[in-house]
């Protein structure tokens, strides 16, 4: 009995199986996207429909939605696998935890993040957002997106076994997600004014690589504590 | 340190030394705050810009200074309990966390006080107020967390996980808002270079913040305390000590 | 126990259980050899499932440790791992997933590379069901599509929590005849049931008891 797996292909089994149970359960995929473009349409309705302020206020709306968004979606990360088991077997298995995780990530990634990334530029122009800031919004939205999946993952892992999970999960990670926001949307504001915003791209792209590094070790250690 | 560590991670020893260091925490908090607190409120000179009202700084800056070391210290405790599973370690992590919540909320109320007379308006978006504000959202998360766990014992783990998460992303959350706000306020003590206070405001100011130390080390200890027989409740040690203490 | 050379896989020493402070076992010490088939015995609530969660390693014990060949299991984690086979109440069967896109997964995720997913099938009588959703299969079909991994493994520890559960006589008897196989070849089999086996007797099956404790 050969045990040739090697940890590129534990990744690849798990993030293969992972989109195939969200492709034959679709509501998944969806509804985080429509929460989305809901918070979005509702800003000009609470401020008034004036284009210079909604251009104004436009970065912030849609990164506060896009965070909004990301933390719902991510509150059924790991539910499933933690109702009917699979979750323990992924622990006892022999390849390693934080692989496993990552793969997990990026599939919600992938099946939540980047709809959102797409959608983006239609809810821009409902915004009236600057020209020249389109470019920016999807540089960051690209960069910033998986970051508020790894962090919020590692809130998630802490709260699966807990019943009332939703409220605590906001007060957990909504914190961490300051220093994307801020970053995101004053490049988004730079890029409007035509300024040159390679620096607060940088500092969020540094952020993907240590959170890429540091958060799949913290999302373990929290699966096993959850799961004891 | 591995073994030195090991010993205290014995419940039993653990609430003995803590036992035996209450006094000395207690006491000498008591003695630094009333000398730090008086000599700064009475004896320091009047402030030739801001009038008396500067005074507010003898609580407000010991407890901003705190209420980031306090999570340090927690953050460090709950990564010896992670490391080493010392499950002592973690219950010291929980027994910081709501001191450290007060402490900050003390030191955004000072703050937004102290902002009244000087800004004109209770809250500004001042960088430092605002890290403040983060650090309790911190605090809140990590108290909460371990209230939602019916097992303690988990509870502490998952808390002090998120502890060390979050001390993690301090810097990081503290960098951006620097950057974020530009209504920045200078820091004013600075060890190594010539501070800008007058030492007669310096040394009360000193002395307040190792008084606000030793007062979270010494409720840390009666937490501590009451936290190990809690979960140590069946254990034949506590119950000895209960009989003695006269509770059957 | 000196007799011959018996291999220790596993071994608690000292183990103790505290749940919603409430002690369920205190200072419990055995050791498991190759070729042990181990029961866990006691009423409900004695503390079986939290004792094999705890030997598998997904809980940690209050004090105590578990050792796999004299190692403390936190501190060789991946090698125990590869050497433990842990079935609990819930398998990690996906409801969305067909019964060989089930047992695809979880041997792949143990490692296994090469394998024939139907024939592993046909040895838990599922011919027929491959392409089954999970979801869509009994209880009995279910748990078996969990079980067809006890066909195709080199692990020498199975753990294995009411692994008969909604599981006909006669796939209880193969289950027997399986596990007495697996102990020939040099494993270790401990488990829970509260159902009677045919195939092993007093002789080959040794019982752990737990009592319920109130204190």
């Amino acid at each position: 009995m050969q045990r040739g797996i090697s940890y590129t292909q534990s990744f690849f089994t798990l993030l293969q199986r992972d989109l195939r149970i969200a492709v034959r359960h679709r509501g998944d995929i969806f509804n985080p996207l429509l929460f989305f473009i809901m918070v979005v349409t509702l800003f000009p309705l609470g401020v008034g429909p004036e284009p210079q302020m909604l251009s104004r206020i436009a970065p912030g709306i849609i990164w506060v939605a896009a965070l909004l968004a990301s933390m719902l979606s991510l509150e059924r990360l790991f539910k499933a696998d933690f109702m009917d088991g699979s979750l323990e077997q992924m622990l006892l298995s022999p390849q390693p935890l934080p692989i496993l995780v990552l793969a997990k990530v990026i599939a919600h990634w992938l099946l939540t993040g980047v709809p959102l990334i797409l959608i983006a530029p239609l809810l821009a122009v409902l915004l009236n957002l600057e020209q020249n800031s389109y470019g920016a919004l999807m540089a960051t939205l690209a960069l910033g997106t998986p970051v508020l999946s790894l962090l919020g993952a590692i809130g998630v892992a802490l709260t699966v076994g807990l019943r009332k999970g939703g409220v605590l999960l906001s007060l957990l990670i909504l914190p961490l997600y300051i220093p994307v926001l801020i970053f995101a949307t004053s490049a988004i504001d730079a890029a409007g004014m035509n300024l040159n915003y390679g620096g607060q791209l940088a500092i969020i792209a540094a952020m993907l690589v240590g959170s890429l590094v540091l958060a799949p070790f913290a999302i373990g250690a929290s699966l096993r504590v959850s799961t004891n | 340190m591995w073994k030195w560590l090991h010993s205290y991670a014995d419940p039993e020893k653990a609430y003995n030394l803590s036992s035996k260091l209450l006094p000395w925490f207690s006491l000498l908090a008591l003695l630094f705050i009333s000398v730090g607190t008086i000599w700064g409120l009475m004896f320091a000179p009047t402030d030739y810009q801001q009038g008396d009202s500067y005074r507010i700084i003898f609580i407000h800056v010991p407890a901003a200074s705190m209420s980031m070391a306090a999570y340090m210290g927690m953050a460090t405790a709950a990564f010896i309990g992670l490391v080493w599973q010392i499950k002592a370690a973690d219950w010291v992590a929980a027994s910081i966390a709501p001191i450290g919540a007060v402490i900050t909320f003390i030191a955004l109320f000072t703050g937004a006080t102290w902002g009244k007379p000087m800004w004109g308006t209770w809250w500004v978006w001042d960088a430092r107020l605002t890290a403040e504000l983060v650090l309790l959202f911190l605090y809140l998360g990590v108290i909460s967390l371990y209230a939602s766990f019916e097992d303690k014992v988990l509870a502490a783990r998952a808390a002090g996980i998120l502890a060390i998460v979050g001390v993690i992303n301090i810097p990081i959350i503290k960098y951006s808002v620097d950057w974020w706000s530009s209504l920045h306020q200078p820091s004013t003590i600075k060890i190594t270079e010539k501070s800008s206070m007058s030492s007669e405001m310096l040394y009360p100011l000193l002395i307040n913040i190792v008084g606000f130390g030793l007062m979270i080390g010494a409720i840390t200890i009666v937490r501590f305390k009451s936290e190990i027989l809690a979960r140590n409740g069946m254990r034949p040690w506590v119950r000895a000590l209960a009989k003695q203490e006269g509770v059957s | 126990m000196t007799d011959s050379h018996p291999t220790t896989l596993v071994s608690a020493d000292a183990l103790t259980c505290i749940r919603e402070e409430r002690i369920l076992f205190d200072e419990l010490s055995f050791d498991i050899q190759a070729g042990d088939i181990v029961q866990i015995e006691g009423p409900n609530g004695a503390g079986k499932t939290s004792l094999l969660r705890i030997i598998a390693g997904l809980s940690r014990p209050y004090a105590g440790e578990v050792l796999y060949q004299g190692d403390n299991i936190t501190r060789c984690r991946d090698e125990f791992n590869e050497d433990l086979l842990y079935l609990g109440h819930l398998a990690g069967v996906k409801s969305e997933l067909t019964a060989e896109e089930n047992l695809n997964f979880s041997l792949r995720i143990s490692g296994y590379d090469e394998f024939e997913p139907r024939e592993i099938l046909s040895k838990v009588n599922l011919t027929g069901f491959e392409e089954a959703l999970a979801g869509h299969l009994s209880a009995g079909q279910h748990r078996r599509t969990a079980l067809a991994r006890l066909w195709h493994t080199n692990c020498r520890i199975w753990i294995l929590d009411e692994p008969f559960t909604a599981i006909d006589k006669k796939g209880v008897e193969e289950l027997e005849q399986l596990f007495l196989a697996h102990a020939d070849r040099g494993g270790c089999v401990i488990m829970t049931t509260h159902q009677d086996m045919s195939k092993i007797g007093d002789d080959k099956l040794r019982k752990i008891k737990l009592d319920y404790r109130f204190v």
